[in-house]
């Protein structure tokens, strides 16, 4: 009678625990990011820093979204070209290449990179900051740490999250190009006339607010994780995997979502 | 004056704090002793309102700190200073910009006379000409004395010092601790200062209160804790094993 019951009754109390938990720290979560935009609507706006942040997320993540945007266009542009050609539509490439990269591939993959390159880096600094008592020193000197940090941060991704999209859009544009046109022949007019018919302002609006709200994603994730680290080197590590895993998750869930809903 | 009354702080199941009690006077400096891990900064967090008491008061000159939040809490942190075991110097900005941050955010002095009065800090603390270099490019010792430089450029009132001289060789724990006496004695501020460096601390102490399992268990003047018959407290100041 006594151990049958007590086992379930245990059971039951660490479902309970691990479920408020989990409310607790969605609560803290989302707490962080309405604090934060809270302190963005409030002057003054940090401006050195926030410049700083343009040049980490926006600048430093240049070559990587570069370069990944331009293999991103080439491969793209040999496999739709093999499939295209089976049916003789080849002259369908250019549009089906744009909308690909405009709605889809670009925000996605440009905000996976940016979350490699800037975000991890963002929560590794931040919990680094939080360890050595950097983010205490703020507190202690009457100043708040999630207006140098955080806002900073959030706002330079609402800005560079669009910018390297659109760039990442335009090498993959023109990095199929080079394989369709230059390489197996396709005439320049075709693959770009046809990418002009097809191709919306619905389908760039569509790829502009995903990038959009990718930046603010990730480096809120980023920014969250960093300021409420563990321990020591190995709780910055943890962190630093956390955050990069559950963005890239979030991306895609978000991708999804917004793709339903989204003309 | 500060005054610390009654106050505890457990973490989960484990008390840290069980009523501590504690007296820092107007322009004195208070030295807390007691063996690591025994809640001396779990202690300091709460008087620099970064750790929430579970029960108890602090007073900053009448006021209970442990009730106040976002800017009424930072009215009274402006009258702080802290220098923090690890420094915490902002490893982004070179010396002089870490000991001027505090005025370049807080006030709206021209960036001249900022400058001014941090390369004059620097040179209080016996940096003078150091101030281009970052942390990472400076010894310990030095960097113990940026965060001081960085903690007392705004003149405060209240003065906190977390372990100021851990990890340092002799001869610059003595260094610091003067460095401490000298300041104390040009601005007269109340500190508070957490250390394990005994006999050499008690030298610029006013008082010294010893924390042992969560409570103040012997306070006052250094010569008559130094007497004390308390025997955790003769075995902590003689450093004999079991202490």
């Amino acid at each position: 009678m006594s151990g049958i019951p007590s086992r379930l009754l245990d059971g039951v109390e660490a479902v309970g625990r691990f479920s408020l938990s989990i409310v607790i720290a969605l609560g803290r979560f989302g707490a962080f990011l309405g604090h934060a935009v809270g302190l963005l609507l409030t002057p003054p706006l940090k401006t050195r820093q926030f410049l700083a942040r343009i040049k980490f997320v926006g600048f430093n993540s240049l070559p990587i979204v570069l370069l990944t945007g331009t293999f991103t266009g080439m491969v793209l542009g040999l496999q739709i070209f093999i499939v295209l050609s089976r049916f003789g539509a080849e002259a369908f490439l250019g549009p089906a290449v744009a909308l690909a990269l405009i709605r889809e591939l670009g925000p996605v993959l440009s905000a996976l990179m940016i979350t490699g390159q800037a975000g991890s880096a963002l929560t590794a600094e931040i919990g680094i900051m939080r360890i050595t008592e950097q983010i205490d020193a703020m507190e202690v000197m009457a100043l708040n740490p999630r207006r140098y940090l955080v806002v900073p941060s959030i706002l330079a991704g609402v800005i560079a999250f669009p910018l390297l999209t659109a760039i990442f859009d335009t090498v993959g544009i023109l990095g199929a190009y080079l394989v369709a046109v230059k390489l197996l022949g396709l005439s320049e007019g075709t693959y770009f006339g046809e990418m002009q018919t097809f191709v919306e302002i619905r389908d760039i609006l569509t790829g502009f607010w995903k990038s959009l709200s990718f930046g603010i994603l990730v480096m809120w994730v980023c920014a969250y994780k960093g300021f409420y680290v563990g321990h020591g080197a190995a709780g910055v590590a943890r962190a630093t995997t956390q955050a990069v895993v559950l963005s890239s998750v979030l991306i895609l869930v978000w991708d999804y979502f917004l793709g339903s809903v989204l003309p | 004056m500060i005054t610390v009354e009654n106050l505890t702080k457990a973490f989960g199941t484990q008390p840290v704090l069980r009523g501590v009690t504690l007296t820092v006077p107007r322009g004195e400096i208070v030295i807390v002793i007691g063996r690591s891990g025994g809640g001396k900064s779990v202690l300091l967090k709460h008087l620099l309102g970064l750790v929430r008491a579970d029960s108890g008061r602090i007073e900053v000159d009448g006021v209970d700190i442990t009730r106040l939040r976002g800017s009424a809490l930072d009215a009274v942190r402006r009258r702080y200073g802290v220098v923090f075991q690890s420094g915490a110097l902002f490893d982004s900005l070179s010396v002089v910009d870490n000991v001027a941050f505090p005025l370049r955010e807080r006030t709206r002095l021209p960036a001249r006379e900022i400058a001014a009065r941090a390369e004059e800090k620097l040179g209080q603390v016996g940096l003078a000409g150091m101030g281009h270099k970052y942390p990472a490019e400076i010894s310990g010792g030095m960097r113990k004395r940026v965060a001081i430089a960085r903690a007392l450029i705004t003149e405060p009132e209240i003065v906190f010092f977390d372990e100021p001289t851990t990890g340092l060789d002799p001869i610059l724990v003595n260094t610091i601790h003067r460095l401490i006496g000298d300041l104390h004695a040009t601005f007269r501020f109340t500190a508070l200062v957490v250390s394990h460096e005994i006999p050499e601390i008690f030298e610029i102490a006013n008082q010294v209160a010893m924390l042992a399992d969560g409570r103040i268990i012997e306070a006052g003047p250094v010569a008559a804790v130094q007497r004390s018959d308390n025997p955790i407290v003769q075995q902590f100041i003689r450093g004999e094993p079991g202490a």
